[in-house]
């Protein structure tokens, strides 16, 4: 089959990044010709501003090199500007006469910057700030020439000044407007930013106009005038005061243009054969100037350029910061205010901290940020959500990380954090290894960094830091994923949410039944998606659902806690932390014959043998099984413990039976798989010596009965308890909280912990379905005391003596 | 050469598993079965922190290892990309349903 011909003008970020999606998806669909103006291959414009601030080299921000556009069969035509498209005879025409016909058109013609229309505009000296020629015209005439003048102050024109200011240069900003980056910044955010860059030696001149640029005795810019007739020197002058879509191209062609080239939510012109994506683009009345934005019409483009024809492209809210070394500044959304807005603010203007959330009908629509601005992405994530933060809104401001984040030291602005300073605790990552990898290697998400750092890939307290890092490395290009709709891992498309009502809807039974279903994109997935899908698969579908333990991880498959040097760990359950003599005599003699390095009382009230080989495991259990104790659970996405204190049994304070308590909720609970780790804990009086405060349910007895509380964690970031309800009963304690936690498992997302699912969905919806819905809480109660019946004790049926011969096989080695 | 050895059945390997095949003189080696019926065997250390790569989950044909999610690719016993590592991967066939290894 002859293939099509897809000719692109422009060999931009946008278009090449169009480029990429259609090799990935539909690599031998089209013979692809690339034309672009400058003389290079594809580089990174973001990085631009570092280049001229002297902290990187051209050759670092190259995104594509020539040899991928030859590997990849790319015709690439560079120094060639297109100057017509034929539409009747589908041929492009460049100004050395070049031709190349198309059967599919794309253009991404990126933008010009807009030029004041003043004398003196023309003169030698007088540059804009886009690409690769103006940014090395500064380098050389910084080099050799004094006053600088940049006019514009928004984002571009003040990191060309401050790059200026690097290179030596004596730098005077212009701006027409009352304060600086008025467009991404309110006043006060503006005037502490440029105090800030006063400090580093930059000059403003704000509200001012500029009327003429004087030329000197050797023909060369000299001097800038103002409108009051004042004048400045000047031997350079930058223009940065906006850009405009470049259309140039498509309107000569007939197409139509708006401030862009107007397309589709599917990035198609007017004319069919034509596709439009990047800055030149005006999608909906927006022309984006940002990458992120440019990123995601690319992946629309190119699905429907390689004819899947299902994306769709619906606008983005876009985000600013600022790439300015040591000056952490952020914006996102609408903060200008008006009807029915709120303001929360915090200003701290000699802590160099100004923090503005706007709010409107309790969600977030903007958020401007100076000095601190660790929780930028939690805002805009808020706002892309559009999520309901009514019931955080007493201490939003104090950000996501306000309370019992580790491992960072509690950092909280990035851009002044020093390369040395250690960003993710877990993988001893510094904060100089993340920007180096995000500059050399080009990239652009918080996964990216994840897999090639491994920074914040462990226990994830650090991912707002890392965000941090990133968004100040590559500017505005950083959009965090929106957490509702993100594809549960690169196999498949789909979120979560999608998937777990596809195996509801559908009534799906099997891992290969949701993927076929669901048009899984990997042949059996990955060590990310099978553990996810086997989960919904068999709390959706409870005996009935086929479970798969070549789709759980290794701890669930062997029922024992892998370490570090491939042995095992075994914890046999103690009921509500209560033991007898008799136990322990079994985990002592248990302990002596396997010879177990290590014996460790664990958090959970119970006795940990740590450094147990595999194949020992069976025979241990035998002889644990053997004293009548059962499988701990202390490796899985399950209930875990529940810890009492000693309550009204002994305890002279004590108003409640926690321990008898404790043990009925845990023999209730023996089991249950879920979303992630639970723990509970009971406790006898409010004193609470049983830290029910930080678990996922937490009981506390009073005299006329007990409190529940939920959502709890103390483990990565401390999360207290929030008040759930207060029974009288210990059925009613049974009843509640069985309830609460299957709503739990058929509504949250796979490694989603209670507090992260209350949060995503807010308490009082789970009030409302658990504690004031009385039929709705017994179906919950119902249909998960239904999913524990007839649950096996999985170290029995493995055990060596009585054990299921199948069960067991993976406990034993073969021999060469 | 062709030093076959008898390791097991097929079927003793379950799909997307794997069995540990003990060896004096190589150490452990990992015996893995894929969907397509494919079995590999590599040295059952992971090159990042020695993680036993046969209790991993098994995808395509690839592992992840256990201990810290690298991916191994199991003909070559490469590690996938960023990562950089390899372990050392053995010759092995299946024939009549029985498993060969040669070591």
């Amino acid at each position: 089959m002859r293939k099509l011909k897809l000719v692109m003008v422009g060999n931009g970020m946008a278009g090449v990044r169009t480029i990429e999606e259609i090799l990935k998806i539909a690599p031998d669909m089209y013979d692809i010709t690339v034309f672009g103006a400058e003389p290079h291959p594809n580089y990174n414009r973001i990085l631009l501003s570092p280049v001229l601030a002297g902290e990187m080299t051209i050759q670092d921000i190259i995104l594509n090199d020539l040899d991928w556009y030859k590997d990849n069969g790319i015709n690439l035509q560079t120094g060639k500007k297109i100057v017509t498209i034929d539409r009747k005879k589908r041929k492009v025409i460049a100004d050395d006469g070049t031709e190349a016909e198309y059967d599919r058109l794309l253009l991404a013609t990126g933008s010009n910057p807009f030029i004041l229309p003043i004398p003196g505009k023309d003169l030698p000296g007088v540059i804009s700030y886009r690409d690769i020629a103006d940014t090395d015209a500064m380098i050389t005439t910084a080099a050799t020439h004094k006053h600088a003048v940049v006019i514009g102050a928004g984002l571009l024109g003040l990191e060309a000044a401050n790059g200026l200011a690097i290179r030596g240069m004596d730098v005077t900003i212009v701006h027409i407007g009352d304060w600086i980056m008025e467009r991404q910044l309110d006043k006060m955010a503006g005037l502490m930013l440029q105090q800030a860059l006063e400090t580093k030696g930059m000059k403003f001149r704000l509200p001012a106009q500029t009327a003429e640029l004087i030329a000197g005795e050797s023909g060369r810019v000299a001097a800038v005038k103002f409108k009051d007739g004042e004048t400045i020197p000047a031997d350079l002058v930058v223009m940065a005061a906006g850009i405009r879509p470049n259309t140039e191209l498509a309107e000569k062609a007939g197409l139509h243009c708006n401030r862009g080239i107007v397309v589709s939510d599917t990035l198609q012109t007017f004319d069919p054969r034509i596709y439009a994506v990047g800055e030149c683009a005006n999608h909906r009345g927006i022309a984006y100037g940002l990458v992120a934005p440019l990123f995601e019409q690319a992946k629309v483009c190119a699905n429907h350029l390689a004819m899947f024809g299902i994306g769709r492209y619906q606008g983005s809210v876009t985000s600013t910061k600022l790439k300015v070394t040591g000056i952490d500044v952020f914006s996102a959304g609408d903060f200008s205010g008006g009807d029915g807005t709120e303001d929360i603010v915090l200003s701290d203007p000699g802590m160099g901290v100004y923090k503005r959330v706007v709010i409107k009908s309790d969600k977030i629509v903007g958020a401007v940020m100076y000095g601190d601005t660790v929780d930028g992405s939690w805002y805009f994530q808020m706002l892309k959500d559009a999520q309901d933060i009514h019931e955080i809104r007493d201490h939003l401001l104090f950000g996501k990380s306000n309370l019992g984040d580790a491992g960072h030291k509690g950092q909280n602005s990035a851009a002044s954090l020093p390369d040395t300073a250690e960003v993710c605790g877990c993988n001893g990552v510094c904060k100089g290894v993340i920007v180096k990898s995000i500059k050399e290697k080009g990239l652009f998400t918080l996964e990216d960094v994840r897999k090639h750092t491994k920074a914040s890939s462990s226990c994830g307290s650090c991912t707002g830091l890392v965000e941090q890092i990133l968004a100040s490395t590559i500017g505005g290009a950083y959009t965090p994923a929106d957490s509702n709709s993100k594809a549960v891992c690169g196999c498949t498309d789909h979120s979560h949410g999608e998937v777990r009502a596809a195996i509801r809807d559908l009534h799906l039974l099997s891992i290969p039944a949701v993927m076929t279903a669901m048009d899984w994109k990997t042949p059996n997935g990955c060590a990310s998606c099978r553990p996810a899908l086997n989960y919904y698969l068999t709390s959706s579908w409870p005996h009935e659902a086929i479970d798969d333990p070549q789709s759980r991880f290794i701890n669930e498959r062997a029922h024992a806690n892998i370490q570090k040097d491939g042995t095992y760990s075994v914890v046999p359950r103690m009921w509500g932390g209560l033991t007898t003599p008799n136990e322990l005599r079994a985990i002592a003699d248990a302990a002596e014959k396997y010879k177990v390095p290590t014996v460790k009382v664990t958090g959970g009230q119970r006795i940990d043998l740590l450094g147990v080989k595999k194949d020992d495991l069976p025979k241990m259990w035998d002889d644990l099984a053997k004293a009548g104790m059962v499988s701990g659970h202390a490796y899985g996405k399950s209930l875990r413990t529940v810890k009492t204190c000693v309550g009204a049994e002994h305890c002279r304070f004590g108003t409640q039976l926690s321990m008898e308590m404790g043990v009925k909720l845990e023999k209730m609970l023996f089991g249950m798989y879920s979303p992630h780790k639970v723990k509970l804990a009971v406790s006898g009086c409010p004193r609470n010596c049983a830290e029910a405060g930080i678990k996922d349910v937490g009981v506390i007895g009073v005299d006329s009965g007990y409190e529940i509380y939920v959502a709890g964690n103390g483990g990565i970031k401390t999360e207290v308890a929030e008040f759930f309800c207060k029974v009288k009963t210990d059925d009613e304690v049974m009843e509640y909280s069985g309830a609460f936690l299957q709503i739990y498992r058929e509504e949250a997302y796979y490694l989603e912990r209670t507090v992260h699912y209350v949060q995503r969905v807010g308490l009082d919806y789970v009030k409302a379905k658990v504690v004031e819905d009385a039929a709705n809480r017994k179906a919950l109660y119902e249909r998960l005391l239904f999913t524990l019946q007839g649950y096996k004790d999985p170290w029995l049926e493995r055990s060596a003596s009585v054990g299921v011969a199948e069960l067991k096989k993976p406990f034993e080695d073969l021999t060469v | 050469m062709s030093d076959w050895k008898k390791i097991c059945a097929l079927t003793d390997i379950p799909v997307l598993g794997s069995r540990v095949v003990k060896s004096e003189k190589h150490g452990d080696i990992a015996i893995f079965r894929n969907s397509s019926d494919e079995v590999f065997a590599v040295h059952d250390k992971c090159p990042h922190k020695g993680g036993p790569l046969s209790q991993g989950i098994v995808h395509g044909k690839q592992v992840t290892c256990p201990l810290h999610s690298w991916k191994i690719e199991l003909d070559s016993g490469n590690a996938v990309a960023p990562d950089v590592g390899c372990t050392k991967s053995f010759a092995v066939k299946t024939e009549g349903g029985e498993v060969f290894l040669t070591i």
